[in-house]
């Protein structure tokens, strides 16, 4: 691939918790329409490295270049950059006081001024697609956990984000709704969405993933293709992870 | 029997009938709401100040450098300072030192009484924000900022109203104390509710009657308040089920 389609460029990014070193310099890229599996143990820090990229952790030193802006300047608006990256949580964090619809329309009323009519026609369709449209008036407390996921992809794709980042996004699910997320984020990425998912399925992973980072004590330690990266690891602690969770 | 309702009668005529000194208890009642009102209005504009720039201290503060960091610690000492002499002190020498030292040189008592009343009510307002705020799950501030949301629109659109649900019945119970507190006005000379029910029984020579009064409308006026509050709160817990 070549330099023009990177989307997400990381420098040497590095985040300490008081004294303690969670990420020690990590440096990857994201190009457009890519899928960036990252995989490790908890507590490697893959977590925080994905809620860096859009800066909900910010980051100690190092550079996030997105779509060509260092958005780890001082004095950059991260909020019109955050516009551009959706990002769906562990658990959900749908907004419990507005409906599905009201979850899906305050974004693109409030942030993008879209015309109330259009944001819930386009809300709507969106919700279609994830088989949901008869919920639209409903609260979220009134959903199962993977509706509530399926919800909160579609609201970050409401923003018409260039990149959907996920952390974790089926920890939480009890296991017979993990496979109606994965569904969902499948058709995503088979549709060219950028994504960038820190995940625990490695099937997912290894079928939709263009790329896999294993990342180990705050480094990426082994970045490979799915086939590569789970066939033939050649980093010690992978094969040591792989062995654990295959 | 017969002689007790007849006393009851000429005390009851003697009281409220004669001279309409209803009338002084209905303009009292209006006294003490005018001031309730806007008491809680200020209190409730302190209350969002404090509690927003506590809370923004206390998450964001570790973060921050610079001038930025500079500016919210000083703001956030100030607010410390004005809770910890607020509720350090009672409320009859809060308005006291408002009347007789701080605002001297002006007569318009109520005016006074409804600054007092409302500095004093925003200490406990604030808090209890503040509580609602740090209850709201830190997972929703992040998503409203994921969305691209700045700190002000989140704390709006995302935090305020599910802390707001939160607080509602701590938010009444400060209503009712403060509607409650207001009864020490007639220390500054505003004739209130409980000011006027005194003036009475001070013409009277009669305590029962216009007392009892007095405590009767309060009463009533916190039933009111109370069935409204949980009408309320029915109505936002309607997204709950």
């Amino acid at each position: 691939m070549n330099t023009d389609n990177i989307l997400i460029k990381v420098e040497n990014l590095k985040k300490s918790f008081g004294d303690f070193e969670v990420l020690k310099g990590i440096s990857t890229e994201v190009h457009k329409g890519e899928v960036v599996a990252i995989i490790g143990a908890s507590g490697s820090g893959k977590s925080t490295f994905l809620r860096a990229l859009n800066l909900l952790e910010k980051p100690t030193s190092g550079h996030i270049y997105f779509e060509g802006t260092d958005i780890t300047k001082d004095g950059i608006d991260i909020n019109k950059h955050r516009q551009k990256m959706g990002m769906v949580f562990q658990q959900f964090n749908l907004f419990p006081h507005l409906t599905i619809m009201q979850n899906m329309t305050i974004g693109p009323i409030k942030l993008l001024n879209k015309d109330k009519e259009q944001a819930k026609a386009d809300a709507l369709k969106l919700l279609g697609r994830v088989g949901l449209s008869d919920r639209a008036n409903s609260y979220p407390n009134q959903l199962s956990g993977g509706q509530k996921q399926r919800v909160a992809i579609v609201r970050a794709l409401a923003m018409q984000p260039d990149v959907m980042l996920f952390d974790e996004p089926t920890s939480a699910l009890d296991p017979e709704m993990v496979g109606e997320v994965l569904e969902v984020m499948k058709q995503l990425a088979k549709e060219g969405m950028t994504m960038v998912v820190v995940t625990h399925e490695m099937g997912f992973a290894r079928e939709v993933a263009n790329k896999v980072l294993f990342v180990s004590d705050g480094v990426i330690a082994e970045e490979a293709e799915p086939k590569e990266c789970f066939e033939n690891p050649k980093n010690p602690r992978l094969k040591d992870f792989l062995s654990k969770v295959l | 029997m017969d002689a007790w309702l007849e006393n009851f009668k000429r005390e009851f005529t003697l009281n409220f009938i004669e001279g309409n000194r209803w009338l002084q208890l209905a303009d009292g009642l209006k006294v003490t709401m005018i001031i309730t009102l806007f008491a809680v209005i200020i209190g409730i504009c302190i209350g969002i100040v404090i509690a927003v720039i506590r809370s923004t201290y206390d998450k964001n503060i570790e973060e921050m450098k610079g001038l930025k960091k500079l500016i919210l610690s000083f703001l956030n000492a100030v607010a410390k300072l004005y809770l910890t002499v607020i509720r350090g002190t009672p409320v009859v020498v809060q308005l006291m030192i408002m009347y007789y030292i701080i605002f001297a040189s002006s007569t318009n008592g109520q005016l006074i009484a409804i600054l007092a009343f409302g500095i004093n009510s925003g200490a406990y307002v604030a808090e209890i924000f503040r509580s609602g705020i740090m209850s709201v799950d830190k997972g929703q501030f992040e998503a409203g900022r994921s969305l691209g949301f700045n700190f002000i629109q989140t704390m709006w659109y995302i935090i305020f109203p599910q802390a707001f649900k939160n607080v509602l019945p701590a938010l009444a119970n400060e209503f009712i104390v403060l509607l409650k507190e207001t009864s020490v006005a007639g220390y500054v000379a505003i004739t209130d509710l409980t000011r006027a029910g005194d003036i009475i029984r001070g013409r009277t020579f009669s305590a029962f009657m216009p007392l009892i009064a007095v405590a009767l409308v309060y009463l009533v006026i916190v039933i009111i308040l109370t069935w409204l509050v949980g009408r309320l709160e029915r109505r936002l817990r309607s997204s709950e089920h």
